[in-house]
């Protein structure tokens, strides 16, 4: 049906395309030695195989890395607005969805206007745009290639520092080859109520390497929202996504972030993803994951100053033969710290879900409080998921609980509803909502709850 | 049988099986609208199992017999045919004796659904929901007759719910469901007085003369303000006597030993299906 577009003299990520890459590059030189010293560490790296604990449930049998390298640019700019890169996380009138949303707003909530649009297609920039209002206040956001010259005192203490660029192959492909990447800074006490937003696209058998750094200074406060799209359907040319996204909370500072990875079923996603909350920061972080062939996610909080805070959410949808892993870590450096990680995970067909949580306590990280759990609905008998928490403590005084459960939609729980006229999908399809519910609770902002119910929503069958 | 001149509910010579055991054996019913009819009975006696026969349950195995509304014009459709979400848009209602708890669905989202798809028994799912603040002004209103406090709507429906905030919300979907049949399964059990009572005024204003109600219970105060057309008794899978209201009263002060003496095939039948539960639950 669809033909590749990968023709075997489509660049690999090799060192004619790394020097093609830093020839063209308009970053800065310490930026440009970052690169190069990734690059020589890439060189030395094969893939990872089933012998590290941190990919023995991902296969990458299928996995070609020759295949992929840098794309050319869009042939037309303007893909941004109607096609492929519409915001899913924004769009409609969403407000009326919900009777709890409707009580709350005297009158309907529409889209969210957006502080900053960021977008690219391919590895390739065709959206960068301020609130003029948000850059008079200092706030600085948009491309890396324009920003980390400009402003190296803001970016450079961050930038590839707070992800562990070396520590495989991924990651070092992502820090050699990284392109179309955003960055974002708020000032001290600056607070941001439009959403920042930020989405990568890739056309059928596309490659993004994007990577997204976001610092907030002390006391300061943003919404982050970013977005995947596009890529070809399992069994077309697919995609390949390498990202990485590093996030500084200031003290005192609230990041509320959301990413939602919305590919198609063909992708290769791998991504790599920590935060540094400092002293009574604040961190509300929600993945969604509803796309992709295969999922390999890194995502890392820590807690690096006395009364940091990080409550990290996950939804997640899988169906066909998906395959989506997420590793995470909530490392308690500092004391008085909290974290509260929740992930929900529905499957469907012959997919698997793989989440493997770990808390890790430092000795000097007493008074901390961590919580993690995983509940998975399973919809289908050949979906496969594995909830392996894990806990890793050398302080005495700290409160850490896990725990995972696993459960069917109740037969009697769709009687029940179609007893009151609900078709049984529509009562499946509203069960399996209600189970999203707990993590969407959670989510403070409005439209992001309801785009992510809605994109869940569409995805369930009927269950047999 | 007489040709009903209003829409009838008629059961007739149900026979239905769980798990392969016969627990109604040969059911006859007639409930028209605006009748409330009694059925009372003594534990494993069936009259749960009628309900769910009623409503559709996949677990319950119509083995023979019919279930059928009859049109005031005497057009018959046969509910057996229909799924239970087709019953309920055909205008039949349950209130389950222990309804089902969804959490994270909350309870006005939900009758949201629920009062869309009754009132457009063609809907799809996807179409257009009935409107949000049409909605809320009727379920405001429903709520203050029952004198429900309005947050109640917000909760997960039956999650974390008492069984009296249960059986309330069985009432409340019920007055905005509207359904031209209802069967009450022991909405009074759980209850106290007070609550009782205020279920059975609720179903009165409720009920009126368009709603045919078949009302299980063990007890006579839900009939206090729903003063039953006919009293039926259930024992080992049929029905056994039928009466007037009277008939109510005396099975509450005295109990079924006059019953079981009266219809000792019914009480050996109920006794042999007692049995059996037992060794299966051995």
């Amino acid at each position: 049906m669809s033909t590749s577009t990968v023709t075997p003299s489509a660049p690999a990520f090799d060192r004619e395309s790394f020097d093609r890459l830093v020839g063209a590059s308009a970053l800065p030189e310490w930026a440009i030695a970052a690169r190069r010293q990734a690059f020589e560490r890439l060189e030395s790296l094969t893939l990872p195989d089933r012998r590290d604990e941190n990919w023995m449930r991902t296969d990458l049998r299928l996995f070609k890395p020759k295949a992929w390298g840098p794309r050319p640019a869009p042939i037309r700019a303007g893909v941004a607005d109607e096609g492929l890169l519409a915001p899913a996380i924004l769009s409609g009138d969403l407000a009326s969805e919900s009777y709890a949303d409707f009580e709350a707003a005297a009158s309907p909530v529409g889209p969210a206007t957006l502080g900053g649009r960021f977008a690219a297609v391919d590895g390739h920039v065709v959206r960068d745009e301020l609130d003029p209002a948000l850059a008079a206040q200092g706030v600085v956001f948009g491309s890396s290639d324009r920003l980390l010259a400009a402003h190296a005192e803001l970016f450079r203490p961050h930038w590839f520092s707070v992800i562990d660029a070396g520590c495989d192959w991924f990651a070092a492909l992502h820090a050699a080859f990284h392109a179309a990447s955003a960055v974002l800074y708020v000032p001290p006490r600056v607070k941001i109520a439009a959403p920042l937003h930020v989405i990568s696209g890739i056309s059928e058998g596309g490659v993004d390497t994007s990577h997204v750094l976001v610092v907030l200074g002390e006391g300061a406060e943003a919404t982050v929202l970013t977005e995947t799209a596009g890529g070809g359907p399992a069994g077309g040319a697919g995609g390949f996504h390498c990202g990485g996204t590093e996030i500084v909370v200031g003290r005192g500072g609230l990041l509320r972030m959301v990413n939602l990875q919305n590919w198609n079923t063909g992708v290769w996603h791998v991504a790599r993803q920590r935060a540094l909350v400092h002293e009574n920061g604040r961190l509300q972080w929600t993945l969604g994951a509803l796309g992709s062939r295969l999922s390999q996610v890194a995502q890392d909080v820590a807690l690096v100053g006395r009364g940091a805070d990080a409550q990290v959410n996950g939804v997640m949808f899988t169906e066909g033969r998906q395959h989506l892993v997420y590793n995470t870590l909530q490392h308690h450096e500092a004391p008085s710290c909290r974290s509260d990680l929740l992930y929900k995970g529905a499957l469907q067909d012959r997919s698997r879900l793989v989440w493997r949580g770990m808390i890790k306590v430092d000795k000097a990280a007493q008074k901390t409080d961590g919580y993690q759990r995983n509940d998975n609905l399973m919809l289908s008998d050949e979906a496969r998921a594995d909830s392996i928490p894990g806990l890793e403590i050398e302080a005495d005084d700290v409160r850490c609980t896990h725990g995972a459960t696993s459960g069917r939609v109740d037969a009697e729980q769709i009687f029940y509803a179609q007893a009151r006229g609900l078709s049984a999908d529509e009562a499946a399809r509203l069960v399996v909502a209600g189970f999203f519910q707990q993590v969407f609770d959670r989510i403070t902002i409005p439209q992001v709850r309801e785009a992510l119910a809605r994109a869940i929503g569409s995805r369930i069958r009927r269950i047999t | 049988m007489t040709h009903a001149a209003k829409e009838t509910l008629v059961v007739s010579n149900l026979h239905v099986s769980v798990d392969g055991q016969e627990i109604l054996k040969g059911v006859n019913l007639e409930i028209g609208r605006g009748e409330i009819h009694a059925l009372m009975g003594p534990n494993g006696s069936g009259k749960s199992t009628l309900g769910y026969a009623i409503m559709g349950h996949p677990s319950y195995e119509v083995t023979s017999g019919t279930i059928e509304l009859v049109d005031a014009d005497g057009t018959r459709h046969d509910i057996l045919a229909m799924e239970p979400d087709q019953r309920a848009r055909a205008g039949v209602f349950l209130a389950f004796q222990r309804p089902m708890s969804i959490p994270g669905v909350r309870l006005a989202d939900f009758l949201r659904h629920a009062v869309t798809n009754v009132r457009n028994p063609d809907r799809k799912e996807g179409h257009e929901l009935m409107p949000m603040r049409d909605f809320r002004t009727e379920l405001k209103s429903k709520m203050g007759e029952l004198s429900m406090d309005t947050e109640f709507a917000r909760r997960y429906v039956n999650d974390g719910f008492s069984g009296g905030e249960m059986k309330r919300a069985e009432i409340l979907q019920l007055a905005m469901l509207r359904p031209k049949f209802a069967v009450l399964d022991e909405t009074d059990s759980g209850l106290d007085a007070d609550a009782v009572r205020l279920a059975s005024e609720s179903i009165a204003r409720i009920g009126g003369a368009e709603m045919g109600i078949l009302i299980i219970t063990h007890h006579e105060q839900l009939l206090e303000h729903n003063i039953p057309l006919k009293t039926h008794v259930m024992l080992g899978g049929k029905i056994v006597e039928s009466g007037g209201p009277e008939l109510a009263q005396e099975l509450h002060k005295r109990g079924y030993e006059r019953i079981r003496a009266a219809y000792p095939e019914a009480a050996a039948a109920e006794k042999a299906m007692e049995e059996s539960a037992r060794a299966v639950s051995v």
